[in-house]
C-alpha cells in the first residue's frame, strides 16, 4: 500500500514510533507539546497586552524580547520559534499575515483562525490591506501608516495593540478581558464597548 | 558555519530574481510576488539554520535573517503611498544594489 493510502491513525503511530526509535524525540515531549498547545489561547496574550499597558518595564522587555516576555508570564517556549512583538502607535499600525502559509505565533494566541489560513486573506493582507481592514470594520487615519508583516520564515509575529481610551485606572484583569485575537492580528483594534468576536 | 552579517539597516537591497521552482523539488520561503523587488533592511533578526536545506533534511547552513521593508504599493501599484510590507529574508536571496 503506497503512504498515500495508508490510515492516518497508523502512519502516526508509525512515524512517532520512527522517531522514538531513532532517538530524535521522546513519547514525553510530545505528549507535553500536545497539551501546551491546546492550552494556548488568545487569552495568554491578552494578558501580556494587558501588562505592557500598565508596566513599562516589562513593555519594553515584551518589545525588546517575546519569548522572554511569555517566559516571564509563565508561557512555555521552549523550542519554540522567537516570538517578535510589533507595536502600533499613533502613527503606525500593523498587521500580521503568512502569504506562504499559516505561520502563527500558537504559544501566545492558540491555533489559528480558519480565516488566517485562508488563500484569500492571504492574498489580500499584502494587496489591499486597508481594504480588507475596513470589511473588518476597521478604519485608519490616512496619515497613520499601514505596516504589513510577512511572517515568512523563523520568527512568529503578535501585534501589540494600542491602549483603548476610558480604561484608566482598570485592573490588568479588566484590561485583558478587552484584547481580542484579531486585535494581536491587526484586523481590528480593541476599544471599550468593541464588539466581542 | 555563520558568514559575517553584512547587511545594515537602511540599506538597500534587492530580492533575488531567481525562481528555484523551475530547477526541480525545493521549498521556499521567499514568496513570488517579492522576487526581484527593492527593498530597505530594517534590522538583523538573528541567524538560523537554512529552512530550505532543513526541510529536505539536508545539511543546513546557518544563515543572517533580516527584516526588509518594502513600498506596499510597489508590487501592484495599488494601495495608500506611504504603507510597508516587511519580510522576513535571509541573505542568500539578497543581494545590494
Amino acid at each position: 500500500m503506497s503512504i498515500l493510502h495508508a490510515e492516518s491513525e497508523h502512519l502516526l503511530n508509525a512515524v512517532l514510533g520512527l522517531l522514538e526509535r531513532k532517538g530524535i524525540v521522546r513519547p514525553e515531549e510530545i505528549t507535553e507539546r500536545i497539551a501546551s498547545t491546546d492550552q494556548a489561547s488568545p487569552a495568554r496574550g491578552a494578558a501580556m497586552v494587558a501588562r505592557a499597558w500598565t508596566d513599562a518595564g516589562f513593555r519594553a522587555r515584551m518589545l525588546a524580547d517575546g519569548t522572554m516576555a511569555a517566559e516571564e508570564m509563565g508561557i512555555p517556549m521552549r523550542g519554540l520559534p522567537p516570538l517578535g512583538v510589533l507595536e502600533n502607535t499613533k502613527q503606525t499600525h500593523h498587521l500580521v499575515v503568512c502569504t506562504l502559509c499559516s505561520c502563527y505565533p500558537r504559544a501566545v494566541l492558540g491555533y489559528p483562525p480558519f480565516w488566517f489560513k485562508s488563500a484569500a486573506y492571504r492574498a489580500r493582507a499584502v494587496r489591499d490591506p486597508r481594504g480588507l481592514l475596513t470589511e473588518w470594520g476597521t478604519s485608519l487615519p490616512e496619515a497613520m501608516q499601514l505596516r504589513v508583516v510577512d511572517s515568512t520564515a523563523d520568527y512568529r509575529w503578535m501585534v501589540l495593540p494600542m491602549r483603548p481610551d476610558g480604561t484608566e485606572g482598570w485592573s490588568d484583569e479588566q484590561l485583558a478581558a478587552l484584547v481580542r485575537e484579531g486585535d494581536m492580528i491587526g484586523v481590528t483594534i480593541p476599544g471599550v464597548g468593541a464588539n466581542k468576536s | 558555519m555563520l558568514t559575517p552579517d553584512i547587511f545594515q539597516p537602511g540599506q538597500n537591497v534587492r530580492v533575488k530574481l531567481d525562481w528555484p521552482e523551475t530547477r526541480g523539488a525545493c521549498h521556499i520561503r521567499t514568496p513570488h510576488y517579492l522576487r526581484g523587488q527593492r527593498g530597505v533592511v530594517e534590522r538583523h533578526l538573528g541567524a538560523f539554520p537554512n529552512p530550505e536545506a532543513l526541510a529536505f533534511a539536508r545539511k543546513a547552513e546557518t544563515l543572517n535573517l533580516y527584516h526588509v521593508r518594502f513600498a506596499q504599493s510597489q508590487f501592484w501599484g495599488e494601495g495608500q503611498t506611504g504603507d510597508a510590507v516587511v519580510v522576513e529574508l535571509y541573505e542568500s536571496w539578497l543581494e545590494a544594489v
